[in-house]
């Protein structure tokens, strides 16, 4: 980056990215609070980008602070090399490398070719985001109770990428499940 | 319908806004019957406001005249008063640049009102029946002293050292304490440690320090105290009022004070607003004057969370 961006407090809102302590934020909620005659302040909840806990700040009103040079883009997974796992952005053909503590849980849901998205920050990934919907294999469930189309029950089942998900009594192993990666339950099966 | 074919509609709807132009029409008509006269004072002022903690929006006429959209009708008011008036109120627009939250925006409706021969303490009665007519109902009242509610809230006396406000503050505030001045710790505290302390209903908080006097006049039994007030509808800040300051020496004393305090922070200093000193010259009959932010009153009678939501057209 060529000099550092910075931002007043009143272009705060959600989503800004910022640098507070050499940390990157999100700003998730922003405040104003001015007494009539008095001094006004921006009370801000942000979101520390490499942890996710969420903090309260203050501000005076009409400060700057650094912008934090965070980015999220489309990236293809490529495969996992036991210690980092590679992302590359199609046009590009550029490759970024992310640890365990950027990929997080959504180790569960990657699946080679599928594409993802990677917040960046100074080029490096932070987090990963997998895809709503990923197509998975199962490996490993107790054998499928033919007939039982019903929705109560269920079963635990092993898919492809080691994620385990409730599915229904029906499923067999070999079969491919639509999953949904935002709340980790099993959607519908996947017809050839 | 998708959000970008409906964009075009005011954020009230048509019950919204009658609902609105039916208070609207509910405070002149409140006014009206106690003889007060509506006033229309300019938009566009020659003068800008001096108060450091205000920010004008400015524009130009293409003659090259340079006016700023009034933040508060204060100053005309007074030359009306001046000039024999009598009671007068304004329900108008007002404009503060930078301000713009869940309940400010950089353009509001203000409703102002002076009123000779009455003192703070009359002008708050009066506060407190024009909400109960708009209501239907009187909310409970109470009034309390500023160094009462900041003691009670902070632990600490709004006029101890400058150390003590950072100790209490800095669990709140964190690094940001150690940075304010005493005036601004005090303003921190009051808005995000007092104000959420008072309580439900309207709570009336008087005798604010002399060094937030505005353009209050100071307390004579008391002069580390002025005449202003506040008024807070379960936490909101609704109004600000005093006992006019009519004193012109002091008044250009206060505007002088002001225009260093704009200096040391490098902003713009407006020019002395002198028809409104010679107005106090020539005699402004002792008065009480208050400004109530009527969308923030529309907020809290009509159960609203934002600005945004009580506006024809949301907020700015």
């Amino acid at each position: 980056m060529s000099g550092m961006a910075t931002y007043s407090t009143n272009e705060f809102k959600g989503g800004l990215k910022i640098l507070l302590d050499g940390d990157p934020y999100s700003i998730v909620e922003n405040e104003f609070v001015k007494p009539g005659k008095g001094q006004a302040f921006n009370r801000v909840k942000v979101r520390n980008l490499k942890n996710g806990k969420v903090v309260e700040k203050t501000f005076k009103s009409g400060e700057t602070v650094d912008a934090a040079d965070v980015m999220e883009i489309d990236v293809q997974y490529l495969y996992h090399d036991g210690e980092f796992w590679h992302f590359m952005e199609p046009n590009s053909f550029e490759q970024y490398p992310a640890d365990a503590v950027a990929v997080g849980d959504a180790k569960l849901w990657l699946k080679d070719q599928d594409m993802c998205k990677v917040m960046l920050w100074n080029g490096s990934p932070l987090s990963i985001e997998p895809p709503n919907f990923v197509e998975l294999a199962v490996t490993e469930t107790d054998p499928g109770v033919r007939g039982d189309t019903s929705s109560g029950g269920g079963k635990p089942a092993t898919l492809e990428t080691g994620a385990v998900v409730r599915v229904p009594l029906f499923i067999d192993e070999g079969e491919v499940l639509r999953i949904d990666t935002r709340t980790g339950e099993y959607v519908s099966r996947v017809k050839d | 319908m998708s959000a970008d074919t409906d964009g075009w509609r005011p954020r009230l709807t048509p019950d919204g806004l009658r609902r609105r132009a039916e208070a609207l029409a509910a405070v002149r008509a409140f006014f009206d019957a106690r003889g007060v006269l509506e006033v229309d004072t300019p938009v566009l002022a020659r003068f800008g406001v001096t108060d450091p903690q205000l920010q004008n929006l400015t524009t130009r006429t293409s003659d090259g005249r340079l006016h700023h959209l009034q933040t508060s009708p204060e100053a005309a008011m007074k030359r009306c008063l001046a000039a024999g008036s009598g009671p007068i109120y304004q329900l108008g627009p007002a404009f503060r640049d930078g301000e713009s939250g869940r309940r400010h925006s950089a353009e509001f409706t203000l409703l102002e009102w002076y009123r000779p021969d009455i003192d703070p303490s009359g002008l708050m009665d009066e506060i407190t029946a024009l909400i109960a007519q708009l209501s239907g109902t009187t909310p409970p009242e109470q009034r309390v002293a500023y160094a009462d509610a900041f003691l009670a809230a902070c632990g600490v006396p709004h006029d101890a050292p400058t150390s003590d406000l950072r100790r209490v503050g800095e669990p709140l505030l964190g690094a940001l304490a150690r940075t304010l001045d005493h005036a601004e710790l005090c303003d921190a505290l009051f808005s995000m440690q007092v104000q959420p302390a008072l309580g439900e209903g309207l709570v009336y908080v008087t005798g604010y320090p002399a060094e937030q006097a505005a353009m209050a006049t100071l307390d004579p039994a008391q002069p580390s105290r002025s005449t202003r007030f506040e008024l807070f509808w379960s936490g909101l800040e609704l109004a600000n009022g005093w006992q006019e300051l009519a004193d012109p020496v002091e008044q250009r004393q206060r505007f002088e004070a002001d225009c260093a305090r704009r200096r040391d922070k490098g902003w713009p200093e407006p020019a002395l607003d002198t028809p409104l000193l010679a107005a106090l010259a020539s005699g402004l009959p002792a008065c009480s004057g208050v400004a109530l932010g009527l969308d923030r009153l529309f907020m809290r009678l009509w159960g609203a969370e934002s600005l945004a939501d009580v506006r024809p057209f949301g907020q700015t």
